[in-house]
């Protein structure tokens, strides 16, 4: 025996990784020698997100491991070298690389593998497994280069995931479900036809009831198809099976540790396997005490703290674990809590169905009102508060709960209704009071700190919504007041320092900041978040309050992004993008052929974008004056595709053309682009114009949009692309071109004064109080008595409108700073740099490459400086 | 002919492994923004210059893109430390360590720099 007693772990997968991290908070890791056998050719990474490497998450992206953790705490990681054998007489593990270590205890962390039925030929060319990182890049190599048809055997949580990888790959797409239903573990009949219907409306073709018979395959070996219980033969180039798991217990099973009788290695409510006080197992790979083998992350994460606990001779136990779960399959919101098919005696259904739009929801409730469980397809918003309320009586009607909001009845429980004993982060087994405290006696204050001191929120994310509610109730509650300043540097809002700038017609900022700035950030260099947004204020103004409009004058060029200061936009290698205005879409040939001749020359990438407007890319910083000077020289005119600013104003074609057309829509399109080209603004400003009600400019998903009637136009406001769409409302009707442009321009000027940074015109009708009806009455019935000063600011706006490149290329001390180096200016970035693709280039991304990347996902900490 | 204010012919230099290496006129910096420069062993450095005339330099390469581009980003102050925003995905670097401010396990590169 060693004199350092010496724990040995096998596995390192999520549980494993988990039980390590516990170890080292509990001392553990400064007493003993930690040993730690990792099959894989990788350290522990996130499986559950492993099919977001489909959506460009790369492997080291998903680790889950901190090389500096493990050195840190001196731990021995060996990759790719799995145990073979446990002698547990001499208390020892040999490796497959043939070293023996000695263990005073033993922690089995193995995990699962996939179930692969019986059939003839499954071991054929072209099937596949869906488990690991290796597995999805066979899968990827196969479906790229052999493959046009797939089909995946299973249609519960995993396969469906996997259908969705195969569809992303471009591979058309088979699900053949034994069950009768999708999903047949996690929803009833109900929501299983509900998920069907979304699902084959994605085209994706389904097979349930039947089951796989034989795999077939052509003399080389390679799939060719599949035969099926009903007799049908189903083509297809490759098979996925993904028909369930089963724990991996072999090892203990050889060295005679009990397993239960449909696998599972047996172990007692501290983690220990009930034949061996030194061997514990936790994860996928351990029959739990109330029986079950866990096949989510949540409760192998309870098993690794328990395990350490014990280890650490403090008390803990696993005695059982909700199976909740809330996913996204396909992009669909599937979840389902508690009791979701109505086991307990005598419950009762409250369902609400809508098979249009794939909805269906069911609350499980008990004879005396108690919510017991449910299931959500389609929309699970509720998910994070329904489950919190399972076992209690909530406080407003259940039907009220399903109900889709706008229904009349429907009612949003807020999360502050919820006991302190309810669970907000069931990955992590997070209570709603273990937040609170975080907020009230670890004083935190954010919600990135707030995860990091709970780990609430930190795995599959769909909590962090409610957290970020309960964060600011308890705030609020504890009387410190929630910071709704700007930033580190400003306790004001957006809204507040507009006001000042306009009202005290402040042109500069370190003015603003040094008088207005927070004590602390008086006299400094402010930030990344004030510095644009005061530049935006400012350049919004500029007219009104004397300063001058041009955005790289004097100090404003030391404000903007890096966008606004290049007036062009920054690509992934550090290469540019020209974007010149094309006012409505509509354009004549020879401007086209310039655009050509200048990519051609300059030997760009040119793509037409969604604006209706062609994107040159791949310009070197010293290029883009040179391309430039061609561009204006040509009438062209800054597109601002850069700037937080006007797009563009898409059109139809309109009453000219069009046989429908009941108003000339190009033209209208192109008078509101010019008029409103350069406006600075919180966020981006997207308009459209159609010439009758077929809307093909697609107006009403646009910040304003016009719809042509045949008594003048609908002006629609609010709409919103992107990732959360909005249909715009229809603010008036049947407007003459004064009325529209007027209306408008107050509409523009009024959320301008009035929005946060970075808040799209959707977003902050959502949020002002009254919304629409408040709009309606400030800028069309003019109740606040400004509409007159919102149309002179605007009025302001258009007399003093230049284009910022042709200003621009007329100043040498501005066309200096475009270079790659201050003291090469001749020499271009050699990072920058180019290959060909389809007959165009694209970057050169190897270029980039600098050793390897960090693995820690810092997104959502990077909004904002300092201390808020 | 008038004399020129003092700072007109300043020079910014780096201190490399064998002296000072002359960047540029101290006037091309812009209080609050930077500048790129090549050096000898081709490395790139971004330069900085603050609103009180303090001057920074820091490895031009952003770790987490590979790209070039730290030179372009907003400078700030951070708790009284300033910071350069990388333009791409936004992580702050403190200028006088070249600790990344929102991932510990990274840094760039950090230089000596005068004006003289
Ligand atoms: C080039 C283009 C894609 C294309 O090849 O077609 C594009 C490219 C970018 N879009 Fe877009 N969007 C483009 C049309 C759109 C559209 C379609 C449209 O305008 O009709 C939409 C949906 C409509 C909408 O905005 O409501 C769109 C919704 C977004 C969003 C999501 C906005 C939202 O409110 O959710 C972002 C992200 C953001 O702004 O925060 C975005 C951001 C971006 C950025 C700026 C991302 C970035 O920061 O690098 C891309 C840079 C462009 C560049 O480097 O030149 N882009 N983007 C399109 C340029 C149109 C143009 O001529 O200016
Ligand atoms: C595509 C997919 C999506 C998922 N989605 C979800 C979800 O949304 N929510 C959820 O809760 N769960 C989800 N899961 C399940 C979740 O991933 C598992 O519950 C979790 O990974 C279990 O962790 P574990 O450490 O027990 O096992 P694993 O993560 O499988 O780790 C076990 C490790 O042990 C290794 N090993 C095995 N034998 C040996 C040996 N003899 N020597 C050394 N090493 C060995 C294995 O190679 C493996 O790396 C998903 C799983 C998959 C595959
Ligand atoms: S919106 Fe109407 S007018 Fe415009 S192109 Fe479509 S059908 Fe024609
Ligand atoms: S519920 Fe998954 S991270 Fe909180």
């Amino acid at each position: 025996m060693t004199a350092t007693p010496t724990i040995v772990l096998v596995g390192h997968g999520m549980v494993g990784q988990r039980f390590l991290e516990a170890l080292a908070e509990r001392g553990l890791t400064a007493t003993h020698r930690v040993v730690v056998l990792c099959e894989e050719p990788r350290p522990a990474y996130d499986r559950v997100a492993l099919t977001s490497y489909f959506s460009g998450k790369t492997p080291e992206d998903l680790s889950m491991t901190d090389m500096e953790f493990i050195k840190g705490h001196g731990i021995e990681l060996y990759v790719g070298d799995p145990a073979v054998s446990v002698d547990r007489e001499a208390r020892t593990v040999t490796a497959r690389s043939g070293q023996v270590f000695d263990y005073d205890i033993l922690v089995l962390a193995t995990g699962s593998y996939p179930f692969v039925p019986p059939v003839p030929n499954k071991d054929a060319t072209g099937c596949f497994v869906y488990r690991t990182i290796e597995d999805l890049l066979a899968i990827e190599e196969y479906a790229k280069t052999k493959a046009t048809t797939g089909a995946v055997v299973g249609g519960g949580l995993l396969g469906l995931e996997a259908a969705g990888a195969l569809k992303g790959l471009g591979v058309e797409t088979h699900i053949v479900e034994f069950a009768p239903r999708l999903m047949p573990v996690q929803v009833d009949e109900g929501g299983g036809a509900a998920l069907l219907r979304t699902i084959e409306g994605m085209g994706l073709s389904v097979h349930t009831g039947v089951g796989t018979q034989e795999i077939v395959t052509d003399a080389d070996g390679a799939v060719t198809g599949m035969k099926l219980s009903d007799g049908s033969e189903l083509a297809t180039d490759m098979v996925v099976f993904s028909a369930g798991v089963r724990p991996r217990d072999q090892l203990a099973r050889d060295c005679g540790l009990t397993v239960g009788e449909r696998g599972g290695i047996t172990v007692d409510e501290q983690c220990r396997t009930v034949s061996d006080p030194h061997v514990f197992a936790i994860g996928e790979c351990a029959q739990a005490a109330d029986g079950r083998v866990y096949g989510l992350v949540a409760p192998g994460y309870e098993q690794a703290e328990t395990a350490a606990a014990t280890i650490a001779a403090d008390e803990a136990s696993f005695v059982g674990a909700d199976l909740s779960t809330k996913l996204k399959l396909l992009g669909v919101d599937v979840a389902s809590f508690g009791d979701a098919h109505g086991t307990a005696e005598d419950c009762l259904d409250v369902v609400y169905s809508d098979s249009r739009s794939g909805l269906y929801k069911k609350l499980v409730i008990g004879r005396d009102g108690t919510l017991l469980g449910g299931i959500l397809v389609g929309d699970a918003e509720a998910y994070g508060t329904l489950k919190a309320f399972t076992g209690s009586v909530p406080p407003v009607s259940p039907e009220s709960l399903v109900l889709p909001a706008g229904a009349g009845e429907s009612a949003q429980l807020g999360p502050t209704a919820l006991p302190d004993d309810a669970i907000i982060c069931s990955c992590n087994n997070v209570r709603k009071g273990t937040i609170r405290g975080a907020v009230t006696e670890h004083k935190c204050t954010t919600v990135p700190e707030v995860k990091k001191c709970t780990k609430a929120g930190t795995t599959c994310g769909s909590c962090v919504k409610v957290l970020g509610q309960l964060v600011t109730a308890e705030l609020e509650a504890s009387g410190v007041e929630v910071d709704k300043g700007l930033c580190g540097c400003f306790g004001q809002t957006r809204e507040e320092l507009y006001e000042i700038v306009l009202a005290l017609r402040i042109t500069s900022y370190q003015d603003l900041l040094d008088r207005y700035g927070r004590e602390g950030a008086r006299g400094g260099d402010g930030c990344e978040v004030c510095k644009p947004t005061v530049a935006s204020i400012i350049a919004s103004l500029a007219p009104a309050i004397g300063a001058n409009g041009y955005v790289l004058d004097g100090e404003q060029a030391s404000l903007q992004d890096t966008n606004d200061h290049f007036l062009a936009n920054l690509q992934k290698n550090g290469s540019y993008s020209v974007v010149p205005r094309i006012p409505g879409g509509e354009i004549a040939p020879e401007k086209l052929i310039v655009i050509g001749e200048i990519a051609r020359d300059f030997g760009l990438y040119t793509k037409i974008t969604g604006g209706q407007r062609i994107d040159m890319f791949g310009a070197r910083v010293e290029q883009l004056p040179l391309i430039w000077a061609r561009l204006v020289d040509a009438g062209f005119e800054s597109g601002h595709a850069y700037g937080k600013s006007l797009r563009t104003v898409k059109s139809c074609v309109g009453q000219t053309w069009c046989r429908y057309g009941v108003q000339d829509s190009v033209r209208m399109a192109i008078d509101l682009e010019l008029r409103y080209r350069g406006l600075r603004s919180p966020h981006k400003l997207k308009s459209a114009v159609s010439g009758c009600a077929r809307e093909c400019a697609e107006a009403q998903s646009k910040d304003f949009g016009v719809i042509a009637t045949s008594n003048g136009w609908n002006l629609y406001v609010a709409g919103n692309g992107g990732a959360t769409p909005r249909h715009a409302d229809l603010l008036a009707q049947d407007l003459s071109d004064a009325e529209l442009i007027r209306l408008i321009d107050r509409f523009l000027m009024f959320y301008i004064r009035t929005a946060d940074r970075l808040e799209r015109t959707s977003t902050w009708l959502e949020r002002i109080p009254g919304g629409l009806d408040h709009v309606r009455d400030v800028v069309v019935h003019d109740s606040l008595g400004i509409c007159e000063e919102l149309e002179r600011l605007m009025a302001a706006h258009v007399a003093h409108y230049r284009d910022e490149w042709s200003e621009t290329i007329n100043d040498p001390e501005k066309l200096a700073r475009f270079v790659s180096f201050v003291n090469a200016p001749d020499t271009p970035d050699p990072v920058v740099g180019f290959i060909p693709e389809r007959d165009q280039i694209k970057p050169d991304l190897p270029l980039l490459s600098i050793g390897t990347r960090p693995t820690e996902n810092t997104a959502d900490v990077l909004e904002g400086t300092a201390q808020r | 002919m008038t004399l020129a204010p003092e700072t007109t012919d300043l020079k910014v230099q780096l201190q490399l492994r064998d002296g000072w290496f002359t960047v540029c006129d101290l006037h091309l910096l812009l209080p609050g923004r930077g500048v790129a420069a090549l050096l000898p062993d081709d490395n790139q450095v971004a330069v900085f210059r603050d609103r009180k005339g303090r001057l920074y330099a820091i490895d031009n390469r952003d770790p987490f893109t590979g790209a070039a581009v730290l030179s372009r980003g907003l400078t700030g102050t951070h708790q009284g430390r300033p910071f350069v925003a990388s333009p791409l995905l936004k992580q702050r670097f403190d200028l006088l360590s070249g600790q990344c401010l929102d991932d510990e396990s990274v840094r760039v590169t950090t230089y000596e720099v005068r004006a003289a």
